[in-house]
């Protein structure tokens, strides 16, 4: 049956329909309108380069865990909620039980990634949506958060975490610089501005690359393998595309959803640490809506909400987009509430891109 | 004739109050396509998801080559060569057709420690399975949203042969497709029967059956009423079967036969 209809596919379609696309270009506008408005307000130097790239890899590492968990056709509302619990366990048993912090960051770890599996298990077999339950865990573990907060210290904000964890190893995975080296070599080439009065004289101003920024990056390519490159990435397609179709030719939808589930509350527990790390305390309302801003990224990125559409390279792009947007208007002094009109705007777009490329995708049905 | 591959004897199956299945007995022969007929609700999508392993029949054998078998779950019956091509789950349509046709049997390349998805080989085969069954693909990352309704069903039948499926069972293949697309999905069953391979071909229409068939049984509100062979039974008599009789007859005269 060769149909010479179906002979070209033009390149531009071919392009079109990436999932990528929308974040590309979004990404692209986002940089040539900072760079024309605030391009001399030192949002491009390296302080100031530091900055947005901090915020973007926030973003970026929840929006990594969110990508896969919609891809496989769930939503995870306490991804927030989540932040400020493990920020709040860390604290308590390093500074209050005196755990060293290394041992705090992976019982941490331990406790949030199981109650990431109770959500999965959860949706799982009650069948309910994944909205609905993730809804419930994100007023459960809030509540806990403050909860265990006050009965231990009588206060919502924890600190002492610095000292805690000076010199401790797992510590310095989340909350150290890498490449001090090269950035004080850059520095004395004179590339990099240098501090010239204090105790910090002559070291840059940029002393290194954040470890968070390694997560992010470490975390998005890690998904895009993973989604892209593996026989589980299938599975994630599969199981968000018809988890029904899916179990049919014997794909383990339930373990996929549930290991998805696991792997946003790592996310947010590696959010979590290195925020905790670099502030040297917890509060209790970290995190705050922290799960919409994930799931807006995805969705910027180019994924589907009814999930088995996707892209984890999309989702970056669109927490990269988020932190310069965010960045960029406090550097060219804007109204920083007009961040909020912004998202909303660039929300709907997003959502209405998305829906028309799926309908390309699917051949008009 | 040969031995049947699997017999399935007296199989009942209830959902609570409802009786879906009333004691239904049923073979086919490698080689051969054994339709099935019956109007809505007569319980053939639920007789062959017992074969298939989705549904634990609530009494009732099946032999499979010979031996009585148990299947706990689609994959043990996968994993035993039935292949199933559902009336309406059977391809993710956001997918491509690569990702579509090995999903659940995804080839791995190994580089050191890690285990990739071979999409090189997976694309080569697609693309050659495609073309046996007379598809020409443009690219094998197309997703199947594009493909039209008999080029999926193809695409699914091609994906269980490929998989060394011995018995294939296919609910209504055709029931969604104009006339040039069910001819294609009817020459594609007859390539599959002369590979060798036995064919459950479920169907409302008395045409697509006879077209290929070998073997027809009709079942009607639960259990069968009989089995024929091909030359044995008319057109017309198939076609009373299935609706029980009188009611089609009459409706029949007053709208000219063309039913
Ligand atoms: N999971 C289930 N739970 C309860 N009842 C069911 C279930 N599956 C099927 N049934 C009932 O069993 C009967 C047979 O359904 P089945 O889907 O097998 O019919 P069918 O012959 O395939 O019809 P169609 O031609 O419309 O596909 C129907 O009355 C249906 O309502
Ligand atoms: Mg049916």
């Amino acid at each position: 049956m060769t149909d010479e209809r179906l002979k070209q596919v033009s390149t531009l379609r071919r392009i079109m329909i990436r999932p990528e696309l929308g974040a590309i270009s979004g990404a692209i506008l986002v940089f040539v309108f900072f760079l024309m408005i605030a391009g001399d307000s030192g949002m491009f130097a390296p302080q100031g380069i530091q900055n947005w790239a901090v915020v973007s890899a926030q973003f970026a590492i929840i929006a990594v865990g969110a990508c896969l968990l919609m891809i496989a056709g769930e939503f995870d509302l306490s991804v927030g909620s989540m932040i400020g619990f493990a920020g709040i366990v860390i604290a308590i048993l390093s500074v209050q039980w005196g755990w060293p912090v290394w041992a705090a960051i992976l019982i941490t770890f331990a406790i949030t990634i199981s109650l990431g599996a109770i959500n999965g298990f959860l949706v799982i077999k009650t069948g309910l949506p994944s909205f609905i339950v993730t809804l419930a865990f994100l007023y459960i573990l809030r509540g806990l958060t403050i909860w265990l907060s006050i009965l231990t210290t009588q206060k919502t904000v924890i600190g002492g975490v610095k000292k805690a964890a000076e010199g401790d190893w797992l510590a310095a995975v989340f909350g150290g610089k890498v490449f001090t080296g090269f950035f004080q070599w850059m520095a004395d080439q004179g590339w990099i501005e240098t501090f010239t009065r204090g105790t910090r004289a002559g070291q840059p101003v940029v002393e290194g690359v954040p470890m968070l920024i390694i997560w992010a990056l470490g975390l998005i390519i890690f998904g895009q393998v993973l989604l892209t490159k593996t026989r589980f990435g299938n599975w994630i397609f599969a199981a968000g595309g018809d988890a029904q179709a899916a179990r049919y030719v014997g794909v383990p939808v339930n373990r996929v959803k549930i290991l998805m589930f696991m792997f946003t509350a790592f996310c947010a527990t590696v959010f979590a640490t290195a925020q905790v790390m670099e502030f040297g305390s917890a509060a209790a309302d970290r995190g705050l809506l922290k799960e919409f801003e994930a799931i807006i990224s995805v969705v910027i990125g180019g994924a589907l909400l009814t999930g088995g559409y996707g892209s984890v390279v999309g989702a970056a792009l669109g927490a990269l987009i988020f932190g310069v947007v965010q960045q960029g208007l406090f550097f060219s002094g804007a109204e920083s509430s007009l961040f909020r009109v912004f998202l909303g705007t660039i929300l709907i777009l997003a959502v209405i891109l998305n829906t028309y490329i799926r309908r390309i995708i699917t051949g008009e049905r | 004739m040969t031995e049947p591959i699997i017999e399935m004897k007296n199989i009942e199956k209830h959902f609570g109050a409802v009786i879906a299945l009333g004691g239904v007995s049923f073979d086919v022969c490698p080689g051969e396509v054994h339709c099935l007929l019956g109007d809505n609700g007569a319980g053939k999508s639920t007789f062959i998801k017992t074969m298939s392993g989705v549904h634990k029949p609530t009494s009732g054998t099946i032999l499979f080559e010979g031996k009585e078998m148990n299947f706990e779950s689609p994959r043990d019956a996968m994993a035993a060569g039935i292949a199933t091509v559902y009336q309406d789950l059977a391809m993710i349509p956001l997918m491509s057709v690569t990702r579509n046709f090995w999903m659940g049997n995804e080839p791995i390349r190994k580089i050191g420690p890690l285990r990739f998805f071979d999409f090189e080989l997976a694309n080569r085969v697609t693309m050659e399975e495609m073309a046996k069954m007379g598809i020409n693909l443009r690219e094998p990352s197309q997703a199947v949203g594009t493909l039209s309704g008999g080029e999926r069903q193809t695409v699914a039948i091609a994906r269980a042969v490929h998989f060394g499926a011995k018995v294939l069972i296919l609910d209504e293949p055709t029931s969604a497709l104009g006339v040039r697309q069910t001819s294609n999905v009817l020459a594609t069953i007859d390539k599959v029967r002369k590979q060798g391979i036995a064919v459950v071909f479920i169907t409302h229409n008395v045409r697509h059956a006879l077209a290929v068939g070998d073997r027809f049984t009709v079942l009607n509100r639960g259990k069968t009423l009989g089995t024929a062979r091909r030359g044995e039974i008319t057109p017309e008599e198939l076609q009373d079967m299935m609706a029980g009789g009188q009611e089609l007859a009459q409706l029949e005269s007053s709208l000219g036969g063309t039913v």
